[in-house]
């Protein structure tokens, strides 16, 4: 597909018949997502990604609420998000006077329900953002409650969908819900591309200005082999979505069982039931996460142990600390991703290894805490 | 073997790796964070360190196609390196922070934690040679004399000397360039680096002025006690120091003075001629045997600094402390510094520099 439409060249905002080819293409992908999705073709605005969709939702509609009434000022947000709402929401309170509100959640990542209903019960919130799933532990928010908090408080409210998408099923038209950021990589298509699906009528101040594509908030020639595979990928996501889901959660709930069996310091993170299929995460008491990363790597596993700072330094994660887990705790956590590919071999081979691995980076991890109780 | 290849971005740690895969080891690339700015901010906010040179390094590994990890060893950096740097120089001592880093993280903490994970050595860029004597391993100087660092290796142990592997020794700075753009590694004609690395700036003084605070200090003329100069910062002056010393009045003799003593206790920094300097004894403490442990006494060579000369002299050790006699004087010495004894090519012992003298 991304070959046929790559050996096309048309850039889809001309007038030739190269850029009508392009536009079709364009046009086309748009209402087969918004069909897939349940929106209008409208409603879909192309990104680079989820991270642009999630700066474009977080500082379009702030500056479009406060240029309406300069006291809606206040963005909710969870404490959990993920560094691309995170961060353009810290911008947004360090340059631009925003009144930033986080959103605490409990020990198992889900966000305090009564704490949304009362900071929306203040004046002046120009938006409220929580995420569907949480990339890390995979707790799933109820996002339709929050959603409707808002739409009482006529608060637009946005969701970074990137993590749930393909996963869980997503109703885009629940009550409230102004916009959701989509990825296409996190759903089997290319990198690069992903929406902001946007409600016809949410107001969004241009991040990106220029020749007015995207409904004139998102300036720049398309990639349109990109939408053209994400439509794709949107398309059979959905489509097989169900299917794929309840082989993933087999395979999950094996893997918790397992490593909570094999390794006596091993705690799941997380809602155990309302979590992403795809998604097991534990924190090992006395190891550190990149010493078991790398023992693992070794042995041909691939895990992830969260964010690490711009110069490669692992950090231990916010959304842990958010949870309440301890610092050095912290430290100590992987991540398990699952996909289409995975299989009980890959489970039963992890039991293999993992409780030398785990009794090894154990070792490791002592020597650093003896030195500093030590000092 | 399985080997940590301590990555720091530049061009000899990363032909040292190349190395060490060509010579049949499982490598693993790690860049080590260490000087560190505190995180700020809210829920998920970062902190950061030198991000170009840990690019280098990632892109290094990459090229060689070795799996790549950042080990955080900043707290201990600062701890054992930098609050040990600025405390010897507030008690009136001048250290090297490249000899206490070796001893203290490369060749403790790191492969303390290499070994703890089944590495069994950590390999570095390091100008040096490791042979193998009689009675175990033996440090070398490099063939290349320009950038030789035996000098600030000495401080590892056996133990620790068998857990090391200096894959540069034997070559030529000029050949590992050569050899770095060979292999395609983009840091070929990165330039070297020469400035204390949690000091990027250079000026070692105004370091010390942010973490010390001022101290003031007149400075004296040696013989005549004349009041030459002032400095608020006497300790970041160094015996042997003849820059920056701002005398407002030239020597009568006309020659250059320089700074042969420092008092922070009285405040007084005294400067003199040349001659002031000449020590031709030394006594140290923190005896750290290279390799094997001689009996007693070195003869040899003695050398005071990362690039000085090498000196005639003989070593002689009782338990933790030794006496360094020079059959002629070096000049400009200072407590703190680290001494090195050679035996021809070999390193012997190191110590830290507590007394000088002159018979």
């Amino acid at each position: 597909m991304w070959i046929e439409v790559s050996s096309s060249v048309g850039n889809a905002s001309s007038l030739h018949t190269a850029g009508r080819g392009a536009r079709r293409v364009v046009e086309e992908s748009r209402e087969s997502i918004a069909a897939s999705l349940d929106v209008r073709p409208s409603e879909v605005i192309f990104t680079s990604g989820g991270t642009e969709a999630d700066n474009l939702a977080i500082k379009g509609i702030y500056w479009a609420r406060k240029s309406l009434d300069p006291n809606l000022n206040r963005v909710l947000a969870s404490s959990i998000e993920h560094h691309a709402v995170l961060d353009p929401v810290e911008w947004l309170e360090k340059h631009e006077g925003a009144d930033v509100k986080w959103i605490d959640v409990d020990v198992l990542g889900r966000v305090d329900l009564a704490v949304v209903g009362q900071a929306l019960a203040k004046p002046g919130v120009a938006l409220c953002s929580v995420m569907w799933a949480n990339n890390e532990v995979g707790t799933i928010q109820d996002v339709a409650t929050i959603a409707s908090l808002c739409a009482d408080a006529g608060v637009p409210f946005h969701t970074d969908a990137v993590q749930a998408f393909g996963q869980i099923p997503l109703d885009l038209n629940l009550r409230g819900l102004a916009a959701a950021s989509l990825s296409g990589h996190k759903i089997g298509g290319p990198m690069g591309v992903g929406a902001l699906i946007a409600r016809r009528d949410l107001q969004m101040t241009p991040v990106a200005h220029g020749g007015g594509q995207e409904r004139e908030v998102r300036s720049g020639t398309l990639d349109v082999p990109a939408i053209a595979g994400f439509a794709e990928a949107v398309r059979l996501g959905v489509l097989e979505r169900e299917k794929h889901a309840a082989v993933l959660e087999t395979l999950r709930d094996a893997l918790i069982a397992r490593v909570v069996e094999l390794v006596p310091g091993a705690t799941l993170s997380g809602d155990p039931a309302d979590r992403l299929p795809n998604n097991a995460h534990f924190t090992f008491a006395g190891c550190e996460g990149d010493a078991l990363l790398m023992l693992l790597d070794a042995a041909g596993i691939h895990v992830s142990t969260g964010s690490a700072c711009t110069s490669g330094v692992p950090e231990p994660s916010h959304v842990l600390l958010a949870m309440g887990v301890s610092e050095a705790t912290a430290r100590g956590s992987l991540r398990f991703s699952l996909g289409r590919t995975s299989t009980q071999s890959d489970i039963d081979r992890l039991a293999e290894v993992l409780p030398a691995v785990v009794e090894r980076a154990g070792r490791a991890g002592v020597l650093s805490l003896a030195r500093s109780t030590e000092s | 073997m399985r080997v940590v290849a301590a990555l720091s971005g530049g061009v000899d740690s990363a032909v040292a790796a190349a190395r060490l895969i060509d010579a049949g080891h499982d490598v693993v690339g790690v860049h080590l964070a260490l000087a560190r700015e505190a995180a700020v901010g809210g829920p998920g906010s970062r902190g950061c360190c030198s991000i170009e040179d840990s690019r280098d390094a990632r892109r290094v590994a990459d090229v060689l196609g070795i799996p790549y990890f950042v080990w955080d060893m900043s707290e201990r950096f600062m701890e054992d390196v930098i609050d040990d740097f600025v405390a010897e120089y507030a008690a009136g001592r001048t250290p090297n922070p490249c000899v206490r880093c070796n001893e203290r993280i490369k060749f403790a903490a790191v492969l303390e934690r290499a070994q703890a994970l089944g590495f069994d050595a950590v390999g570095t860029g390091h100008y040096a040679r490791i042979e193998s004597g009689e009675r175990g391993a033996e440090l070398h100087r490099s063939v290349d004399p320009e950038k030789d660092q035996s000098y600030v290796l000495a401080v590892i142990n056996a133990d620790q000397l068998a857990g090391a592997l200096f894959p540069l020794g034997d070559s030529h700075k000029d050949e590992v360039r050569a050899e770095a753009k060979e292999r395609g590694l983009l840091v070929a004609d990165k330039p070297d680096s020469h400035d204390i690395c949690f000091i990027p700036t250079g000026d070692t003084a105004a370091f010390l002025r942010k973490r010390l605070g001022p101290a003031e200090a007149d400075i004296v003329d040696a013989e005549s006690g004349e009041v030459l100069g002032h400095t608020d910062v006497a300790y970041a002056l160094t015996i042997g120091q003849r820059r920056g010393l701002d005398l407002r009045r030239p020597a009568s003799d006309g020659q250059p003075r320089y700074v042969v003593d420092v008092d922070l206790s009285t405040s007084r920094v005294q400067v003199g001629p040349r001659s002031a300097l000449a020590v031709t004894e030394l006594v140290g403490d923190h005896v750290r045997w290279c390799g094997p442990v001689e009996d007693g006494e070195v003869n040899g060579h003695v050398q005071v600094r990362a690039h000085g000369e090498p000196v005639p002299a003989k070593a002689v050790v009782e338990s933790d402390a030794v006496t360094v006699y020079m059959s002629e004087p070096i000049f400009g010495v200072a407590a703190g510094q680290t001494l090195v004894m050679y035996s021809g090519t070999r390193a012997v012992l190191s110590a830290t520099i507590k007394v000088t003298a002159h018979d």
